[in-house]
């Protein structure tokens, strides 16, 4: 049984259709990305998922429960990570898992003991005391995902976990995802971050202005759009003769700049001896080499005509997805 | 555990944090204490020759008329700072968390006004103690005591029901936090400070039917003069209804809030 399906999603906000009729399916125990640029949507169509927002059309079902007509059963077989800002700071770490573990009716001592094995499993057993306040964002983000596993959820919805963490409490979270994964549990995770859609989704869906412009598997949707290429920086004035000797071996791309040809390989880094022998052959010195591969970058800009990683630079640090009224008019 | 168990362990439990979160925010804890302590000993020290004045009730001391005043006042802005609380966690999304837990939402206001309503008795507490150290008689007894607290945190239930309604259709605490000179407003055209019978026109008029004058008089008469069913029973009709105006309002706000998200 799939443990998401999405038909025809829409939610509108006054004349802004926000969520333009997505169409999605989750399967139990997969992790799926869903990548696209602030105010793309991602944060309207989690909302909608978690029972947060009433979409204005369509329908979506999230383990096996409506997510109008049966939002309570929902609740209780998901798990929400929600954005930095959703700890309160002046509660400490254990009073805030203890709290979710009766939002999610445990009993006390049940409670109380799910709180410390899951301080423990996040590495907060040593801050559990102190206020949220004084936790870094690697920490916060750790004890907002420790909070939403108190119940062991079916479904774990995570909104951008690691948008402004550094590279080493990056990786942390996406270890404890894998590992969760690892366990059964289903994850929905909206990003701005290609690497982590990359890395973590088993199928990813990207979304532009409300609509879901691309889906499948990262290498398949990466397959789409073409072949790998090799990036080959020649010596000043060799460009032409590398740039005719290369043309025999396969299609040239558009270059960079006057220093580098580019020319697409098929079968990617085994077509790199065969390139290396036909410029050795023609006495051309071979600065350096690299093999490119298809980015989802590339897929977006080849669905969208624009570029998703200039924009997650240009809004590095918001850490939202809103405004959603940016979105497309109905 | 039935449904009923959970929801009620959930309403203690939010009630709890909502207790230590005013009590870790002094900017949330000093108007319910300080602000109406400084002004009951001001108002005491300077205007306690006022019970001479021909009308005025008869009462052993000012502090022991003015005790009443002081609680609704506490009681009022308690009410208010729990409005202002429900507001910052919607603003920082903290509310979030408890929308997508799968209890009753409602469980949530209720949880807010457990708080509110234990702040409320906190501070009924807290001025029967200051009127009893500074010689203040309770003419009722500890029954008159107990009556007095009741109703005190009775109305910050009322009180906080309003408040959280408007947290909840606004989503701003600056606007809830903007409510505060009306509060005193509501207080001053009340016969909270001064007896109704010594007020001049129009505010004369407007204590007479302010139901905060009900609820304080139903507060003041057990301190006193004693235990009096009328008044008390009066009190306790302006406070069920602005505890019914207040889930009226918070259950239709928070429709609103789910309906925009």
């Amino acid at each position: 049984m799939p443990a998401i399906v999405v038909e025809r999603l829409e939610r509108a906000f006054g004349e802004v259709l926000a969520v333009q009729g997505i169409d999605l399916q989750v399967d139990e125990g997969e992790i799926y990305g869903f990548l696209g640029p602030n105010g793309a949507g991602k944060t309207t169509t989690v909302r909608m998922l978690t029972t947060l927002l009433l979409p204005t059309g369509g329908h979506a079902e999230v383990a096996g429960c409506d997510v109008v007509r049966q939002a309570r059963q929902v609740r209780a077989s998901i798990g929400v990570a929600l954005q930095e800002a959703a700890l309160d700071p002046l509660m400490t770490g254990r009073e805030l898992i203890r709290l979710q573990a009766t939002l999610q009716g445990l009993p006390p001592a049940a409670g109380r003991k799910r709180a410390d094995d899951l301080l423990e499993r996040v590495d907060l057993a040593n801050a559990a005391d102190r206020r949220v306040g004084g936790y870094s964002g690697g920490m916060k983000r750790r004890l907002d995902l420790a909070a939403a596993l108190v119940h062991e959820p079916r479904v774990l919805f995570l909104d951008e976990p690691t948008t402004g963490l550094d590279p080493v409490s990056r990786k942390t979270i996406w270890e404890e995802v894998q590992a969760l994964n690892e366990d059964g549990t289903t994850v929905f995770l909206t990003t701005q971050y290609l690497e982590e859609a990359d890395q973590l989704a088993d199928n990813v869906g990207i979304i532009d202005s409300g609509r879901i412009v691309a889906e499948g598997t990262p290498e398949a949707l990466k397959g789409e759009v073409g072949h790998p290429h090799v990036e080959l920086l020649v010596g000043e004035g060799a460009v032409p003769e590398a740039e005719r000797v290369c043309q025999e071996l396969g299609k040239l791309l558009p270059p960079k700049d006057g220093k580098r040809v580019l020319l697409e390989v098929e079968h990617g880094a085994a077509d790199i001896p065969r390139v290396v022998r036909a410029l050795d052959e023609a006495g051309i010195v071979v600065e350096s080499l690299e093999l490119v591969r298809p980015t989802l970058d590339d897929v977006f800009v080849d669905k969208t005509g624009h570029h998703l990683e200039r924009e997650e630079g240009a809004q590095e640090g918001e850490g939202a997805d809103e405004p959603e009224s940016e979105a497309a008019p109905a | 555990m039935s449904n009923l168990a959970t929801s009620a362990r959930v309403v203690r439990a939010l009630g709890a944090r909502s207790i230590r979160q005013t009590f870790r925010r002094p900017q949330l804890i000093s108007p319910i204490i300080v602000f109406p302590t400084l002004l009951l000993a001001i108002q005491t020290g300077g205007a306690g020759a006022g019970i001479e004045l021909p009308g005025f009730p008869p009462v052993q001391s000012f502090l022991q008329f003015m005790l009443a005043g002081s609680m609704m006042q506490a009681m009022m802005l308690a009410g208010n700072s729990g409005g202002i609380a429900f507001a910052v966690d919607i603003e920082m999304g903290f509310t979030d968390r408890l929308f997508a837990a799968p209890i009753p939402r409602f469980a949530i206001v209720l949880g807010r006004l457990a708080g509110t309503a234990a702040l409320g008795l906190f501070a009924s507490i807290w001025f029967l103690a200051i009127g009893l150290i500074f010689g203040a008689h309770i003419e009722g007894g500890v029954p008159g005591a107990l009556l007095a607290m009741a109703l005190i945190t009775a109305s910050a239930i009322a009180v906080g029901g309003i408040g959280a309604a408007i947290a909840l259709r606004t989503g701003s605490a600056s606007v809830v936090q903007g409510l505060f000179p009306l509060v005193l407003v509501v207080l001053f055209l009340s016969s909270a400070f001064f007896p109704q019978e010594l007020m001049v026109e129009p505010a004369k008029t407007i204590a007479q039917y302010n139901p905060f004058s009900f609820i304080v008089e139903g507060v003041r008469e057990p301190i006193i003069a004693g235990i009096d069913a009328k008044q008390t029973l009066e009190a306790v009709a302006a406070i069920a209804g602005i505890i019914l105006l207040g889930l009226v309002l918070s259950a239709r706000a928070l429709q609103h809030r789910l309906r925009v998200g």
